[in-house]
């Protein structure tokens, strides 16, 4: 059996989506900036994709969703945009991001700091949430920018981005949010919450990889980062990916429509799902559900190293993440763990579940007798539960 | 860069088969209690290292003849990946039947070879050499406690990069016969720094004592000062205090070094014709060649960075004047 539980990182593309993409490869490959029949016959159907992308996150009109390559190039265009408009120009000097951001946003951030921005880190508490006060603390009169996420992907942290957005309004601040965990799983209606410009990418919510967005408010403006052949009003130029963008609106109707569905029945399914885990002795969790997206869980296992725990998962056909997906590479700890700081000795433990609306009940009983299996075979290896004889003082553990 | 860096790989791709089955059924996982050392006629030793905060933990159970020393038993417990746990799995095997010396001298690269499928294919990938480097800290940890010494006490040299145990005086060795100035140059004549990459500057996997672009700066310096140390004896003279002979030297290796380039790339050069002492004056006659004959800035900018370069490096009293 093969299951795939880490959506978070990203998910299968749904054959309803992949079915409105595929005549635009062989049939309808116009450029749709030509002047002939080849480009016209693709008009209608982007511009029905951008009508269901701004049906989606219920933007108006008059603002711009622009169609970027993905969540990665919309963070990096808000906050090197910002750079150049007012910090590089001497109008401000300060921006704000949470400490938890995705590394789109911490490594630009770090980059305009070696160029003189001054970056404000807003911290955690020790339930992994970002408290709106500290953004209140953290304004200056020079703060050009506060970006914040709506959800984080590790623990599938809810931030409070109504909160944030009251407080940059009445401060005459920017809010950028990347909303990318947030589509699909949270109402993410832009004008309710007040955000000036918003982030997502269509493969965290069923559409094809290769295809992300920002929207920015009507009257914000951003210089483009790519310069060239005006597409996109000229605000970001590059010929557009017409498979790319039909996907994404067909992905993002079908994510609003199944929303319900998602806060309902998939939170249900992770709820019992989180509650059997959790029988397993030494097991925790930060974040309150209440708090997280419906679909998220992160949780340790005492003494088990987390890429050992996902090579027992993967071995029996299970995927699962250690929390952010780069940590396959770069084997850090998890930064979100890391931040929490509560238990040092669990911070190479936690494992993220993410699932989906592809998600059924027969995976996650399969998959909670592997974690079983895994746990207690594991634990009999791990030098955390061995024996040691009267006197020996262990330098292993920070103590439990 | 390149292909290879470009798209990373699953690194559970590079595992050998043989890294993978210990992984799925380590061999010498287990504990020894003092009673079942006591039956055995050993002395149980007990050895941790590492820290499950870290990352990566190992605890080393020896069982040990007191008579001979040798190690009758060698059981492991891991918190750790795969590789970790295959390692420790692979030097508690190598450790059964040797002396409490002959163990010692298991290294992470016996232990990383013993794993391999192939002799030429590497049993991990480079990043997880590191897990390896636990498995032969563990042993000097058990062997110290056995003969009760200090755990340094085995190493004989300062190790730059534990990966690929490249010391610090054949890492000094190198730079300086070959002239080495990048950290890929020295990877590339040692192996240093193509593993886990701690070693090559700060802010990697482990923090380190010394690290490689330390060694280059170090080196960069030297050779400034071997400008100042052209006498016979070696040792660091003064400019001031040169023979005229060390002087022209001195003054011709500066302007190969910072100057002739900048003054070639314009179609131009200089030479030097003679050094006077002027009260505490040092004047040096130069005279333009090619493109610099009758420029512009013979005598002011260029004029000036090339007394600049030369009062930096040599003396502050140095002044140039073209003849």
């Amino acid at each position: 059996m093969r299951v795939y539980l880490d959506n978070n990182a990203t998910t299968i593309v749904d054959p309803h989506v992949f079915e409105e993409m595929e005549p635009f490869f062989v049939q309808k490959y116009g450029n749709p900036n030509s002047l002939h029949a080849f480009a016209g016959e693709t008009h209608p159907y982007i511009k029905t994709a951008m009508e269901k992308i701004y049906a989606g996150i219920q933007a108006d009109r008059k603002d711009s969703v622009v169609i970027t390559s993905c969540a990665t190039e919309s963070n990096n265009w808000v906050l090197k945009s910002i750079y150049f408009e007012y910090i590089l120009t001497g109008k401000k000097n300060h921006i704000i991001v949470s400490e938890v951001e995705h590394p789109s946003i911490i490594a630009t951030a770090k980059f305009i700091e070696s160029q003189g921005c001054k970056v404000t880190y807003l911290p955690i508490n020790s339930e992994g949430l970002i408290e709106a006060q500290s953004v209140r603390d953290a304004i200056t009169d020079k703060t050009a920018l506060v970006s914040v996420m709506w959800a984080n992907n590790e623990t599938g942290a809810i931030f409070p981005v109504q909160e944030i957005g009251e407080i940059c309004k009445e401060h005459d601040v920017l809010f950028h949010s990347d909303a990318v965990q947030a589509i699909g799983k949270l109402p993410v209606w832009v004008q309710t919450f007040n955000v000036d410009y918003l982030t997502f990418s269509a493969h965290k919510f069923h559409g094809p990889k290769g295809v992300g967005a920002l929207y920015i408010k009507q009257g914000r403006e951003l210089i483009p980062l790519l310069h060239g052949g005006s597409q996109m009003g000229g605000l970001r130029s590059g010929t557009l990916n017409v498979a790319g963008i039909v996907g994404m609106g067909k992905a993002m109707e079908q994510a609003v429509d199944a929303l319900d569905f998602e806060m309902s029945d998939i939170r249900e399914m992770r709820d019992e799902f989180e509650d059997a885990l959790l029988e397993i002795p030494d097991t925790f969790v930060v974040t309150p559900r209440n708090r997280r997206t419906p679909n998220t869980i992160l949780i340790s296992f005492r003494g088990i190293e987390g890429e050992s725990m996902l090579w027992d998962l993967n071995q029996a056909g299970i995927g699962a993440s250690t929390g952010s997906a780069c940590a396959s590479e770069d084997l850090e700890a998890n930064s979100v763990m890391e931040a929490i700081g509560a238990d040092e000795d669990l911070a190479h433990t936690a494992i993220r579940f993410s699932l989906s609306r592809y998600t059924t009940q027969e995976e996650l009983d399969y998959t909670l007798e592997v974690v079983k299996k895994a746990v207690n075979r594991l634990r009999e290896i791990s030098s955390s539960y061995a024996y040691a004889p009267e006197g020996h003082e262990s330098g292993l553990t920070t103590g439990h | 860069m390149g292909i290879d860096s470009l798209i990373g790989g699953t690194i559970w791709d590079e595992y050998s088969q043989k890294v993978t089955d210990l992984m799925n059924n380590p061999k010498n996982m287990g504990e020894i209690t003092e009673e079942q050392a006591k039956e055995m006629g050993t002395k149980l030793i007990v050895a941790d290292f590492g820290a499950e905060s870290c990352g990566d933990a190992v605890r080393l159970y020896w069982a040990v003849d007191p008579k001979t020393d040798v190690i009758k038993e060698s059981k492991f417990k891991s918190f750790g990946c795969g590789t970790a746990i295959a390692s420790s799995d692979t030097m508690a095997e190598l450790c059964k039947g040797k002396t409490v010396q002959e163990a010692v001298k298991i290294t992470n690269i016996d232990v990383e070879k013993a794993m391999r499928d192939t002799p030429d294919v590497p049993s991990v990938p480079p990043q997880k050499m590191h897990c390896s480097v636990m498995a032969y800290d563990v042993i000097k940890k058990a062997a110290s406690q056995y003969m009760n010494v200090d755990m340094e006490s085995f190493e004989e040299e300062i190790i730059v990069c534990e990966c690929a145990r490249v010391s610090l005086s054949t890492l000094k060795e190198v730079i300086r016969l070959n002239d080495l100035t990048t950290v890929e140059q020295i990877t590339d004549y040692t192996k240093a720094g193509a593993f886990c990459k701690s070693c090559i500057r700060p802010g990697g996997h482990e923090e380190k004592d010394i690290y490689l672009v330390d060694l280059l700066a170090e080196y960069e310096k030297e050779k400034l000062a071997q400008v100042a140390t052209l006498g016979n004896d070696g040792a660091t003279i003064e400019f001031a205090k040169m023979t005229i002979v060390q002087k022209l030297k001195a003054v011709d290796k500066v302007i190969d070094d910072n100057i002739r380039q900048m003054l070639v790339m314009d179609g131009g050069d200089m030479e030097v014709l003679d050094i006077k002492e002027n009260g505490v004056n040092i004047d040096i006659y130069i005279r333009y060649l090619g493109a610099c004959n009758g420029c512009a800035s013979a005598d002011t900018g260029t004029l000036f960075a090339i007394e600049n370069i030369l009062k930096e490096k040599l003396d502050q009293n140095i002044r140039v004047l073209p003849i």
